[in-house]
């Protein structure tokens, strides 16, 4: 009907050559579409970008290594207490004997010191114009603790040190110590990789399942699927959505406990994303075969938090694996959870390269390749 | 095609399908000549979405043929998803996108059509060009997947139910968009349940019952095959049990009786004659009249004169 030709209403034949072939294939919308609807979902910018960050942080600071503990524990003659006062390890209070008793009893000090009845018995007012210095008027000690508890008995040692030092007792032997409080060691070093492969899990597994159940659900995949759109560009959009989210979500986590904790980063940072992007794709293929031929949402929900929840746990997140039983321990490694968080602590914290995680690696690559062969075989397009 | 001029954008054959027990599509042949725009009408399950989505290739046929310009889909689904536009009943386009934003993706799957801004124009969508879908009203929403399916400039229209939902403004509006497209030369197929919307858009229409078309022709032919030109409706209140109806179908002009829940629809040829003759009668039988309306016959009243329900019974 080219007579209708002036009806403005007529669409042209032929696009005028606007805009750059790459922004007009397919791929490439489909990628900025996955894209936009994640940047525009604020929730899931929470979840992915500042609630692993706010959990590092708030374990960070409630499990990090505090100085060395300073032990109160009191002492009933002034000159008991100044002896005591040598040792810097302790926090000496000079009480009398009831309020000795009592701050003991309510346990706000460790241990009591006090002359030996037995030897210093009236003696009490000749000791008190005594100057702190004459301990060799000392004849014996005794101390209350209760020995149940660690922090008394180690008062108990650091205290009869301090007792027996000032009345002149010397070292056999020379002793010296060295301190080791090194970054690598610390539970903040233990956690942030172990975030970081949960946060890889999580963002894979609910990005890939919740939007495509949801695409399903809502009618919108059997609409894509009428269109000549190419159904392999429509998984591998979500494969390219995610490794562009990907440097972000590993660069805040990484970057925070850098940055905050000096978490160290020993390995190599190539290897690190190449890890990642390994692990991200292997969860992004469970999710996609969680979400192969789910209806609804909840129902994807729920077999999601059945997948995950038992990793949260047995994967060495926040506890090591190796307290779970010597029987559950082969089930527990072949879990691609504990796989990645294994290899990305081997890399953070002791530097090791492919080689040594080929082990992790293979596993991770066996879910991927399975979870992708099966979920593109039973997958419903609508 | 070899059956002659006109060519049929739409041609199928012995179309069977069903869903375990129930059987959606029952031997049904249908051609539509290219140009037509060609109307399912019937009620909720009749098989009309079940029929276009077949023609659609999102569902397959249990036997059968199916020719859309002139192409199968188990041969050439790629070339025929190029020139289709589709409409599907129950799309929810994703709201976080913009107007623009999702017809770009839709156009970017096409290799020919219009800019989505000519498209978006085109829909009267200019000033939300970019807003969310998710802010949109259900009649823009509507108009959204309408540009959806024009973006990739087809050959052939498929409208499931296009304006179900939507107030009487919103579906005017949509009706003088699918009117100009219609103009545009390019074939369409619509299911619809509203009778108006059958008798305004379409050449022709198809009548679906339990899978079969049961009836077919121009809005016109159809109303037409009543061989009654009005349709008078009454209520008698409570002494409607007690009508003879026999007597009132032996009335001049009569041609037919149809009571329903507290009313009577007579469908007559002439006014004049029918609607003094009824009151007569009435009278004769002392049945006192609480309401009385007549309209010019529609294709509701072909759809209930063949199966005495009417079109949105469930």
């Amino acid at each position: 009907m080219s007579e209708v030709a002036p009806n403005p209403t007529a669409p042209v034949r032929t696009p005028p050559p606007r805009g750059s072939a790459l922004a007009r294939h397919p791929l490439a919308q489909l990628t900025l579409v996955r894209f936009l609807e994640f940047l525009r979902e604020p929730e899931a910018l929470f979840w992915v970008f500042i609630f692993p960050v706010l959990l590092a942080a708030g374990l960070g600071l409630a499990f990090r290594n505090r100085p060395p503990d300073v032990l109160k524990i009191a002492a009933v003659t002034p000159h008991l207490a100044a002896a005591l006062k040598q040792e810097k390890l302790l926090d000496v209070q000079w009480l009398s004997v009831a309020a000795a008793e009592r701050a003991l009893r309510e346990g706000k000090v460790a241990l009591v010191a006090t002359p030996d009845p037995r030897i210093l018995r009236g003696d009490a007012s000749g000791l008190s114009g005594e100057t702190p210095g004459a301990v060799h008027e000392l004849e014996g000690v005794v101390y209350e603790y209760d020995d149940t508890n660690p922090e008394g008995r180690t008062a108990r040692m650091l205290a009869d040190r301090a007792i027996q030092r000032s009345a002149g007792r010397v070292d056999v032997v020379e002793s010296n110590d060295r301190m080791l409080r090194e970054p690598g060691s610390r539970y903040i070093d233990f956690l942030i990789p172990g975030l970081l492969g949960m946060n890889l899990m999580g963002s894979a597994i609910w990005g890939m399942g919740f939007t495509i159940v949801d695409s399903r659900r809502k009618k919108l995949m059997k609409r894509l699927v009428a269109t000549p759109m190419p159904r392999h560009y429509y998984l591998l959009s979500f494969a390219l959505s995610r490794l562009l989210l990907l440097v972000a979500e590993v660069g805040v986590l990484v970057g925070f406990g850098a940055l905050v904790f000096h978490v160290p980063l020993r390995g190599s940072l190539v290897d690190l994303g190449a890890l990642c992007v390994l692990g991200s794709m292997s969860f992004g293929a469970i999710g996609l075969l969680i979400a192969s031929r789910v209806q609804t949402i909840e129902a994807a929900s729920g077999i999601m938090n059945l997948v995950m929840m038992p990793m949260w746990i047995v994967s060495g997140v926040f506890f090591s694996a190796q307290r779970f039983p010597d029987l559950l321990q082969p089930v527990i490694k072949v879990l691609p959870l504990t796989a990645i968080i294994d290899a990305l602590r081997a890399n953070m914290l002791q530097g090791a390269g492919f080689a040594q995680l080929a082990p992790q690696m293979a596993i991770l690559g066996c879910w991927m390749v399975a979870c992708f062969t099966l979920a593109l075989r039973i997958f419903r397009w609508r | 095609m070899s059956e002659g001029a006109p060519w049929a954008a739409l041609h199928i054959r012995h179309l069977r399908k069903t869903y375990k027990d129930v059987v959606a599509v029952d031997d049904l042949d249908l051609d539509v000549p290219a140009g037509e725009c060609f109307g399912l009408l019937g009620p909720n399950g009749a098989g009309k979405t079940t029929t276009i989505e077949i023609c659609e290739g999102l569902t397959t046929a249990d036997s059968g043929l199916v020719e859309v310009l002139g192409l199968q889909w188990d041969r050439h689904a790629q070339e025929l998803r190029q020139r289709l536009g589709i409409q599907l009943q129950e799309t929810q386009l994703s709201e976080k996108l913009t107007v623009l934003e999702t017809l770009r993706l839709f156009r970017s799957f096409y290799r020919q059509g219009p800019e989505p801004a000519e498209v978006i124009a085109l829909v009267q969508l200019d000033e939300k060009r970019n807003a969310r879908v998710g802010g949109l009203s259900g009649g823009q929403k509507q108009r959204l997947a309408l540009a959806c399916a024009l973006v990739g400039d087809p050959d052939f229209l498929f409208l499931d139910e296009p304006t179900t939902g939507l107030d009487p403004q919103a579906r005017r509006q949509l009706w003088e968009l699918i009117e100009r497209f219609k103009l545009a030369g390019r074939t369409i197929l619509l299911t619809t349940h509203y009778m108006d919307e059958a008798e305004r858009l379409c050449d022709r229409v198809g009548i679906m019952d339990h899978g079969k078309v049961i009836a077919l022709g121009t809005p016109r032919e159809l109303v037409a095959s009543l061989g009654a030109e009005h349709v008078v409706e009454f209520s008698a209140g409570d002494a409607a049990g007690a009508l003879d109806l026999a007597a009132l179908s032996r009335l001049e002009g009569v041609r037919g009786v149809c009571p329903e829940n507290g009313t009577v629809l007579l469908r007559v040829g002439e006014l004049h004659q029918a609607v003094p003759a009824l009151l007569g009668e009435l009278t004769r039988q002392g049945v006192a009249l609480t309401e009385l309306r007549t309209h010019s016959a529609t294709l509701e009243d072909v759809f209930v004169g063949l199966t005495g329900r009417h079109l949105r019974d469930e």
